[in-house]
């Protein structure tokens, strides 16, 4: 299935022969694994520590918070194919829409970067969206907000609502991995549909 | 399970944006030694980066740190074409000053110094930030790069166009891209499951 279209051409629109398509193809090795670290985190070998529903889930909020309506697509699809993923899509993407911001924001080790301590939003999560959530989707929500637009906000302390929820160290790891990763990916995407449109 | 994050007490922390080489350390437990198995070892690409605590954690996950290490060496080593090394350091730099990832800095600042041979011009991006005047071509680089790191993402055509205006091709505005986008991988990763320590 997905082992035949590359993921990043699918979401920027390149057909063969396009100069975008030329641009990724004198690149091979970085094409290739791209699109390996996709199947890494889509479709792993191991869900046992964080679940397709978990994954696809986070990976719809965080194009939401980028604001990329195409890519928040190809991901809800995806997710609404997963038992119980329409509610948790419609709940995700509301809650994704009402909190949207703009990064990154966050506050550095006290000293003399402190004067560019810029604030912004922390992503709470409410209990009615929490009771359909639950409680590890929650706190992943939570982290993948943090990670999105004020990384440099992390703490040792996030890590444990991480873990206080449900979380693996290995889990945390998978999604710390997820959130980053697709933090590229929309970026690649960004860059390459402005190069494509020239 | 009873899985557990380690609270560091860092005497000295950086607080500074530097070139000099600084250390980093874990939140999580990373894999000891004595625990990596071939698959591991596979993953981790280069088999000193077990010795690393930001390797060895993220090894816990060893195919998605396979395909990263993979797309990374590739976008910032394969300079048989394409935009100069330094130039793509220079991305990865400006990235990780606007997102305020002091260890990934560090690290990519030292190549482009290194690659440039503009070590000033480089402390100038440290030290006053995203908006120092570096010349224009590497101004087009930081600018675009930051347009990209923002969420959302900010780039449009008139970047690539000053990019093509300074003189890059379309392959090299892609690798600017490329470097950049990376950057906004690893500096979530290095800020946000350890943090920085003095050298050493």
């Amino acid at each position: 299935m997905t082992d035949t279209i590359d993921v990043i051409d699918h979401l920027v629109g390149i057909t063969p022969g396009a100069p975008a398509d030329a641009l990724r193809s004198r690149r091979p090795i970085t094409k290739e694994h791209a699109q390996k670290s996709w199947t890494a985190l889509f479709e792993p070998v191991d869900e046992s520590q964080a679940s397709l529903v978990e994954r696809f889930a986070v990976a719809v909020f965080v194009a939401v918070l980028h604001g990329d309506k195409s890519i928040k697509e190809f991901y809800g699809t995806k997710l609404a194919g997963l038992e119980n993923g329409t509610v948790i899509l419609a709940t995700v993407k509301a809650l994704a829409e009402l909190n949207a911001a703009k990064g990154p924001y966050g506050h550095y080790p006290e000293g003399p970067l402190s004067a560019e301590n810029t604030d912004g939003p922390a992503l709470d999560i409410g209990p009615t969206d929490r009771a359909i959530l639950g409680d590890r989707l929650s706190a992943a929500l939570e982290h993948a907000y943090l990670l999105t637009y004020h990384p440099r906000d992390a703490s040792p302390a996030e890590l444990q609502k991480l873990l206080s929820a449900g979380w693996s160290t290995t889990g945390v790891v998978t999604l710390s991995q997820l959130v980053s990763f697709l933090a590229f990916q929309i970026r690649v995407v960004a860059g390459l549909r402005v190069l494509a449109a020239a | 399970m009873s899985d557990t994050v380690i609270e560091p007490t860092v005497e000295n922390p950086p607080v500074v944006f530097t070139q000099d080489k600084i250390g980093w350390t874990a939140w999580l437990q990373p894999l000891a030694e004595g625990e990596l198995t071939d698959r591991h070892y596979e993953a981790l690409v280069d088999k000193a980066r077990a010795k690393s605590a930001y390797f060895a954690l993220l090894v816990r996950d060893p195919d998605i740190l396979e395909a990263r290490t993979k797309t990374d060496n590739d976008i910032f080593y394969n300079t048989k074409d394409g935009l100069p090394r330094a130039e793509r350091e220079l991305a990865a730099t400006a990235a990780s000053r606007l997102n305020g990832c002091i260890l990934c800095a560090s690290v990519h600042s030292r190549f482009a110094s290194q690659y440039s041979k503009r070590e000033a011009d480089v402390q100038k991006l440290l030290d006053e930030g995203v908006g120092a005047d570096l010349g224009e071509r590497w101004n087009a680089i930081v600018s675009a790069s930051v347009a990209l790191s923002t969420t959302p993402p900010s780039f449009t055509a008139d970047h690539a166009k000053r990019l093509r205006e300074a003189g890059l091709s379309d392959e090299e505005i892609s690798d600017v891209v490329h470097g950049a986008a990376f950057f906004n991988w690893a500096n979530r990763l290095m800020l946000s499951i350890g943090e920085p320590t003095p050298a050493g």
